[in-house]
């Protein structure tokens, strides 16, 4: 970090101008290749679906040319949150419950970012799920990917909030008994703007998926499906049609916009619909918000220093 | 004290003027009376002339109503403390009169609403000066019969302008700035009110004082705020630009501020869902390249304990802001108290060292803050500025910054750079650099940031040898910090009999309590801590040159019978001559109490042995 400069030069303190220099030779970059941005080699278990996933953001990248600067990626606690560690770029491995709020302090202070925030279904919807509520309702742009396995994977084997009812872990040897969330309804009605649904068996839709969230400027959030093969075998085997299940795209007449209906859609019994069941492209993002505010504080200021802002201040308290 | 208006000697004939180097009124009412705004114009008002003032409020910390008071003290020269017994009391009500009449001085004068306060008791006559006003009739007689309670405050005002010869013109230049922008009419209101008041004649049954002049004027105009816009301001100086935060009593005020005042800046503060994500968002921020600000009191510091954890482990600059009350749990929220030290500096699981600084009073509020941010990205390391309830809402004068030259820019430096190791374990003192997201890095090997233990890179490691000499890095760049702080100095003699110990908002009672004890004749002296974790070098010979240390603090005494400072000095120094003088009431301390408890502490009495 550079040292602190004096303001009198004429630089602002304007935390939302920060722009990116472009590297050298920027002019015809190419995709990064996975070879660039594949980090550390993945801690999870042989057949864990996280791989999947992990596999299809490195081909976000490098299909949609996002840069090491131009990107974070942040995750909380869990299997799934190690993501960061083997994805070579700007990252941060925070505490449990509460990748959100920090990657919203990133999203809201730096705007030449896009935050991606990977995790599992305990850090979404049961140590953060307030989190969850209030950074869907702010729609702060980010993209938040749920690797939802129905349990507890890193910790082994207790149950988690989207366990369904009967399924035996070591805190319910007799089966859960408490009802579990649905991270599709609660995205809705916590007044998430693109809320998404995929399956870690079926690559080019949860690729389809990321780059739509990518694309939504906004909260988009995605519950991608992702196997436990060591302490739920086969909870999806039911929405896996090479296991004898049913894949059901969102059918194609279902209104995106119509949140009424998605919230219908969500409420289908598993293995339910896979696609985009929400999105809405008007509300506002806080970002946008705080933009227009900083604009019209600006705009009586302008010309002057920060100290000279600041100087009103205390001209005011003689 | 001889220089203050209960022995005051009358000067010249009718009306008599008595010269007085300092007055201490206390306003005693109900919260909603407007009360804090007399206080609040006697405190602008002396900013403007050449006096020093300081204020003592307390808040009811119910919404609406409780008796509530504001005491104010403006003297020509240093005010060190709100003082320990007023000269005049102005009381509302019969419960403000019954309550905190024995806060007077013997002799002082008690100003009453004789519409409310009936019951004199008779004892108390012949000990103060009583003077019943019918201030709530009169009121309504000046500004019309709608106004019920609304605007006896001003005519109060209008009372004590008389009293104490205050000048007319700048009051009511100060009413008129308040009020404007409301309705004209309101303006009017207060200004009869204040006229009517003023107009009261006082003439046959006290005298009026006037404050002496100033021996020299000030080289820099004053300004006069209270503790919590100071240190807002001084964040902003610093060159804060993001802060996350939630309600919480005192703090609440530097996070209205800083979401009012961020915007003009290019800023922004948020109002975060819980105390988790105000610090979340925070480290967020500051991860983002700019070292921003979380703040909270009493229980919402507890709740960001875990995530202080993560800034150390993952050695982020972070600034969280403690405006400690009384605790623990809910506690006392409107009262103040100074129990919150061990938490900052070891709160949360784990070796977990950070930096805990305190500021002493309103003006060093602001340095303080400006002093946190260059802290922690110096030694990329959470800072916590430690205040309390009692600078927080008390108002000083104080010279005005230079802004020009404090105001600074921190913004981050993206520029490319060829390779990155954050956690160098051979970098001087072993401090961490990060470098922001957006920073291109040549060598295409990027770091991460974590709150797992890490090796240079932050890729996470389970390597004994590593786990140790990480946690050795994040030890030594605080002894690398603690060689820089400046050492503290001594008030009054640097050796003697007692030696008086503070941190925080005590100083200004203290320092006062050395004049006081030194005129006396008695051997005190005091010292003042500022940084608490690490500590400065030097205390152990400012230590040896007394006979014993007696550390003053606003919390209780401990199971083993030391106070939070206490404690720390005891357990880094192994002195048992350090102890403690401690009280939990909920109120600052009064000098006296401090020289009391000093005395009765030591068998040889407090004269140079």
């Amino acid at each position: 970090m550079s040292n602190p400069t004096s303001d009198t030069a004429g630089t602002r303190g304007n935390i939302l101008a920060v722009n990116a220099p472009e590297a050298p030779g920027t002019v015809e970059r190419k995709g990064l290749t996975k070879k660039e941005i594949a980090a550390d080699h993945p801690t999870w278990c042989p057949g864990c679906g996280d791989f999947s996933v992990l596999a299809l953001y490195f081909k976000l990248i490098e299909k949609r040319k996002l840069w090491h600067e131009k990107i974070t990626t942040v995750a909380g606690i869990g299997c799934s949150s190690r993501f960061p560690y083997f994805v070579q770029g700007h990252g941060a491995h925070f505490i449990h419950g509460r990748a959100l709020p920090f990657a919203s302090g990133i999203s809201l202070s730096r705007p030449d970012l896009h935050v991606f925030v990977f995790g599992g279904d305990g850090d979404a919807f049961s140590i953060g799920g307030n989190h969850f509520n209030h950074t869907a309702r702010k729609n702060i742009k980010m993209t938040y990917v749920v690797m939802d396995n129905w349990v507890y994977g890193l910790t082994k084997k207790q149950t988690s909030p989207t366990s369904p009812l009967g399924f035996k872990s070591k805190t319910d040897i007799w089966g859960a008994v408490d009802h579990p969330i649905n991270p599709m309804k609660q995205a809705i009605s916590a007044g998430a703007t693109f809320v998404a649904r995929t399956t870690h068996t079926n690559p080019n839709h949860v690729l389809a998926m990321m780059e739509a969230a990518m694309d939504h400027d906004g909260f988009s959030f995605i519950e991608c499906l992702s196997e436990c093969v060591e302490f739920y075998e086969g909870a999806f085997d039911a929405s896996n049609p090479r296991k004898g299940g049913v894949f059901n795209l969102v059918p194609a007449d279902h209104d995106v916009t119509d949140e009424h209906a998605a919230y219908k859609l969500a409420d289908t019994p598993f293995p339910g619909y896979f696609g985009l069941f929400y999105k809405n492209s008007k509300r506002a993002t806080k970002n946008a918000l705080e933009t227009n505010i900083n604009t019209d504080a600006q705009s009586r200021v302008q010309g002057q220093k920060s100290w000279q802002i600041l100087q009103k201040n205390f001209d005011r308290s003689k | 004290m001889s220089d203050s208006i209960a022995t005051a000697t009358p000067t010249g004939g009718t009306p008599k003027v008595s010269k007085i180097q300092e007055a201490i009124i206390r306003i005693a009412g109900n919260s909603q009376d407007g009360i804090q705004a007399i206080g609040g114009f006697l405190a602008r008002l002396a900013g403007r002339s050449e006096q020093e003032v300081m204020t003592f409020m307390t808040i009811p910390s119910t919404i609406s109503g409780g008796p509530s008071i504001f005491q104010v003290r403006v003297g020509t020269g240093e005010v060190l403390s709100s003082g320990d017994d007023a000269d005049v009391l102005l009381a509302f009500y019969q419960h403000s009169y019954d309550d905190h009449v024995a806060s007077l001085k013997k002799g002082g004068i008690v100003l009453y609403d004789s519409d409310h306060v009936s019951e004199i008791p008779e004892e108390n006559k012949s000990v103060y000066r009583h003077v019943p006003i019918p201030i709530s009739g009169l009121t309504v007689e000046a500004i019309g019969g709608t106004a019920k309670d609304k605007g006896k405050n001003i005519f109060a005002l209008g009372l004590l302008a008389k009293m104490f010869d205050l000048n007319i013109p700048k009051l009511e230049k100060l009413i008129n700035e308040r009020f404007t922008g409301k309705d004209n009419s309101i303006a009017q209101n207060a200004l009869m009110a204040f006229h009517a008041g003023y107009g009261y004649s006082l003439g046959g049954i006290i005298e009026t004082f006037q404050f002496a002049e100033a021996q020299k004027a000030k080289e820099r105009p004053q300004v006069v705020m209270n503790g919590n816009e100071a240190l807002g301001y001084g964040l902003i100086a610093a060159g804060v630009r993001f802060g996350a935060g939630y309600p919480i009593t005192p703090w609440s005020d530097i996070m209205e501020l800083l979401r009012r005042e961020l915007p003009k800046y290019g800023g922004t503060f948020v109002q975060c869902e819980d105390e988790i994500a105000s610090v979340s968002m925070a480290i967020g921020a500051s991860y983002g390249g700019r070292v921003a600000v979380t703040g909270s009191s009493g229980p919402g510091v507890s709740l960001k304990t875990e995530a202080l954890g993560w800034a150390v482990m993952a050695e982020m600059p972070l600034i969280i802001i403690d405006v400690q009350r009384g605790g623990p749990s809910t506690g006392m929220p409107t009262n103040v108290e100074q129990s919150d030290l061990n938490i900052a500096c070891f709160g949360g699981h784990g070796d977990s060292p950070r930096v805990v600084i305190a500021p002493a009073d309103v003006e060093d509020c602001f340095y303080t803050a400006i002093e946190a941010v260059n802290i922690a990205r110096k030694f990329s390391v959470p800072v916590i500025l430690l205040t309390d309830q009692g600078i927080a809402t008390r108002i000083e004068a104080f010279s005005e910054p230079d802004l020009e030259k404090i105001c600074q820019d921190i913004s981050p430096d993206l520029s490319p750079r060829p390779d990155h190791k954050p956690y160098d374990l051979n970098a001087p003192d072993g401090i961490t650099r990060h470098l922001a997201p957006g920073t291109p890095i040549l060598s295409g090997k990027y770091p991460i940031t974590t709150g797992l233990e890490h090796d240079e890179m932050g890729h996470p490691t389970g390597s004994p040898k590593l786990h140790a000499s990480m946690t050795a890095k994040r030890r030594m760049k605080l002894q690398a910090l603690s060689r820089e702080l400046p050492r503290p100095r001594v008030y009054g003699p640097p050796e003697g009999n007692i030696l008086l110990v503070g941190w925080g908002s005590t100083q200004g009672p203290i320092k006062e309590a050395v004049e006081r004890a030194r005129k006396a004749g008695d051997s005190v002296s005091a010292v003042h801590i500022k940084y608490l974790f690490p500590l400065p070098e030097g205390l152990d010979e400012i230590f040896a040159a007394f006979n014993h240390v007696f550390v003053v603090e606003m919390n209780d005494e401990g199971l083993y019978g030391y106070g939070q400072l206490a404690g720390l000095l005891r357990a880094r120094f192994c002195d048992p001559k350090i102890r403690g003088i401690n009280k939990v009431d909920g109120l600052t301390w009064k000098v006296r109490d401090i020289l009391d408890r000093a005395e009765s502490a030591v068998s040889h009495g407090m004269k140079k042995l």
